[in-house]
């Protein structure tokens, strides 16, 4: 018997049901039962004083890395689903780059298994677009969705063979599947770390024009329209990229897009020398860029927001900054970083969580994303007034590998649920 | 990105990473202080005892003739003990890491490291995270540095030009894959040039290289009017299996530097060359061996301009 949950006289902010107000959420068999209006005979076993604090949708993560399977001397899923729920994450997308690859049904069923060991079931794997992300063979897709991966993608593995795309998103098309697609062209690329702009120059670092992303998702876009495959571009980092997928859609393509939560706030300037931490790909661009991203944000060409998480072990960033390994650990940024964008007036908090929670959701064809009676009770309590350090105290995951670290930031997450069962207070911990 | 890695709270030299970041009275420091030492190298006895009961350690991850030799030479006439080690490919081979290396010799009690390494940030890399009494001297990082070559180059400009005030200086060719042009570009703007002017195909040149502090030129001739110093770069033959260039004897036809091509520069400007010089690919012989070159008179003050950024790098830990 799951336990009924009143949550009370929190600000309830479900963007999908138009809400904004003071009220209560009625939990019980792990699921909605209803927001603001108590229902008959409900008596809770647990009640939540949620006052002064926000109640929203649980957060939906388009693209992480936990490093299990393959590399969990960087990252496990006890530690980073631990660090997930106290960012109010409570679903998340598993990038396929794993090791071995998830190309396929026992790698997705091992997730599952790992998943279900570390009391966080909410874990989608995205299967392998193609095998072992080379770009030469088709993976088994129809398997990989029936062992359930949620989408198809690439990971950061360019695909250079055109012909080999078009294949992919047509048989990815024919099982109905969603490709999520980071466009970088390989060639392009040039095994770059930092992007072709006046920083990379100063400091001799092999560098990456912002057309090695446009040019491959406009490739992508013209097979979107060839293949009908829907696609979803994941952690897109440049202006020409907003601008290509409001054309896109203006035309009537069914693609959407995410940016990575650092690219909204961080760029090339902010790099301090050779500071592996900042090493990211697509790496962090120029302030126009951010100003694009932000703005395609707000007016809803990016719907989406994702933590881009990837944690390292200390030596991956122990290095000259071309050698280190890329990525920003980021789970627990995730939130204050998207309520620093409501501070500074880029985007609503409406906008915020929804990037964060329904538009997620319905990327993913997913009956969550909202406190919408009957949905799965996956709920995320925050203080947004509440000031943290990013330092060992407060931080969960693993890789401590983030620009932020030693900061202060403003919004912290209290309580979250995942299909009624709280699995982070921060009380408790 | 900036940053104060390469000097203490007392403004003094502590590592020698990259020009970028120190101020015109330390360049000129640098090349008051090489001035005293360029009499060392004539003497019947070579060498005073400014790092005595030193220790550096060349550590050359890349191979170098002419700067490994120069450094040596430097820390042997400052009295100190010089270990050179070429590990171009060993250690990596053996799967240690750079910072293992480090750690390595520094049990070995070193007060140096004169580190060059393929990858850029490498040098600061190791300043970051070595022994706080060690000072590194960056002889070299990836696309980024080369600050000591740098310093010997306006050493021998003002050695020959007196003013930098003045000066026009142009730099010819790889200015991408460079880290000296890039060094170079900072030391001149720094010391007060009054025009750096790059002069390479689109290809050889880094993104937005303006915002360097420099102005553009893709024609050789057009680019040689007014110019008082040329600084020549090397031509890797690896640019034209990359696509950079169609053909070394195309790069010679439009960017090499010939007799006739001279001519347009002031008639008392000099050509200068880091070294080592590919004849009849960046540069013609006879220019190369001519009046107006003073390729050879650099490597000399190589030595001189060394001693002086290793004894004031060492200047903080007592010495002098």
């Amino acid at each position: 018997m799951m336990d009924r949950i009143h949550i009370k006289q929190g600000r309830v902010v479900d963007p999908a049901n138009e809400i904004d107000r003071i009220g209560s959420v009625y939990i019980a068999e792990g699921k909605i039962v209803s927001v603001i209006n108590a229902p008959a005979d409900f008596t809770a076993d647990i009640v939540i004083d949620a006052s002064s604090q926000i109640v929203c949708p649980g957060f939906i993560d388009l693209s992480v890395r936990l490093r299990e399977p393959g590399q969990s001397r960087k990252a496990t899923f006890k530690s980073e689903t631990l660090a997930a729920a106290s960012a109010g994450v409570t679903s998340m997308c598993l990038q396929p780059d794993t090791k071995p690859v998830i190309d396929t049904a026992a790698v997705a069923e091992l997730i599952k298994e790992l998943a279900d060991k570390a009391g966080y079931p909410q874990i989608y794997p995205i299967a392998a677009l193609t095998q072992k992300l080379e770009g030469n063979e088709l993976s088994s897709m129809l398997a990989l969705k029936e062992a359930g991966c949620i989408a198809v993608g690439n990971a950061n593995q360019p695909i250079r063979n055109l012909l080999i795309l078009r294949r992919a998103m047509e048989y990815a098309a024919s099982h109905d599947l969603l490709l999520m697609f980071r466009p970088n062209d390989y060639w392009l690329g040039n095994n770059g770390c930092a992007h072709e702009g006046a920083v990379a120059t100063r400091y001799g670092l092999p560098s990456i024009p912002d057309a090695a992303e446009t040019i491959a998702l406009d490739q992508c876009l013209e097979l979107a329209e060839l293949t009908r495959c829907r696609v979803h571009f994941g952690q897109i980092s440049c202006k020409r990229s907003v601008i290509k997928i409001h054309q896109a859609n203006k035309y009537g393509l069914n693609v959407s897009a995410d940016v990575a939560i650092h690219q909204l706030h961080l760029t090339e300037n902010d790099i301090k020398p050779f500071d592996s931490a900042y090493h990211v790909l697509p790496p962090l661009r120029t302030e126009a860029d951010k100003q694009y991203l932000r703005q395609g944000l707000a007016g809803g060409t990016i719907t989406s927001i994702c933590s881009d998480h990837q944690p390292h072990d200390i030596d991956a960033k122990l290095g000259a900054f071309p050698e280190t390994e890329p990525g920003v650990s980021s789970l627990e940024t995730l939130l204050p970083l998207t309520l620093k964008l409501v501070a500074q007036h880029a985007i609503t908090l409406e906008q915020g969580i929804a990037a964060l929670s329904q538009h997620p959701a319905r990327i993913l064809k997913l009956p969550r994303g909202a406190l919408t009676p009957g949905f799965s009770a996956d709920v995320c309590i925050f203080d947004p007034e509440l000031d943290w350090q990013v330092n060992g105290a407060n931080w969960l995951s693993r890789g401590i590998n983030t620009p932020f670290w030693n900061q202060s930031l403003k919004g912290r997450v209290t309580y979250a649920l995942q299909a009624g069962k709280c699995i982070f207070s921060l009380q408790a911990s | 990105m900036t940053d104060n890695l390469q000097v203490n709270a007392e403004g003094k030299l502590k590592h020698f990473l990259t020009i970028e970041g120190l101020s015109k009275k330390l360049l000129t420091e640098i090349l008051d202080t090489a001035e005293s030492f360029v009499g060392v190298s004539d003497q019947q006895i070579k060498k005073v005892p400014l790092l005595r009961g030193k220790t550096i350690v060349n550590l050359f991850f890349e191979n170098s003739t002419r700067t490994r030799t120069t450094f040596e030479l430097a820390a042997k006439r400052l009295s100190a003990d010089v270990l050179s080690m070429s590990i171009a490919t060993s250690s990596t081979s053996k799967g240690e890491s750079l910072l293992d290396t480090i750690r390595n010799l520094e049990a070995m009690f070193v007060d140096m490291f004169v580190v060059r390494h393929a990858i850029s940030g490498a040098a600061h890399f190791i300043a970051q995270h070595t022994a706080p009494h060690i000072s590194v001297i960056n002889a070299g990082d990836g696309q980024h540095a080369h600050p000591t070559q740098a310093m010997l180059d306006m050493f021998t400009i003002r050695q020959i030009k007196k003013d930098f005030a003045p000066l026009r200086v142009a730099i010819i060719g790889d200015i991408l894959h460079s880290r000296v042009a890039r060094s170079q570009i900072q030391a001149l703007n720094t010391l007060g040039v009054a025009e750096v002017r790059v002069i390479a195909p689109k290809t050889l040149l880094p993104a937005h290289v303006e915002t360097l502090g420099v102005t553009v030129s893709h024609n050789l001739p057009e680019g040689l009017q007014d110019i008082d110093v040329i600084i020549m770069l090397r031509l890797q033959k690896e640019r034209m299996t990359s696509a950079l260039l169609p053909s070394e004897s195309e790069y010679f036809k439009c960017f090499g530097l010939t007799e006739s091509k001279l001519k347009i520069a002031k008639p008392d400007a000099i050509v200068m060359h880091p070294g080592p010089i590919n004849r009849g690919v960046e540069i013609e012989s006879k220019v190369a061996d001519g009046q107006q070159s003073v390729v050879l008179k650099q490597v000399s003050n190589g030595i001189a301009v060394r001693m002086a950024i290793m004894s004031m790098a060492m200047q903080p830990q007592g010495i002098l």
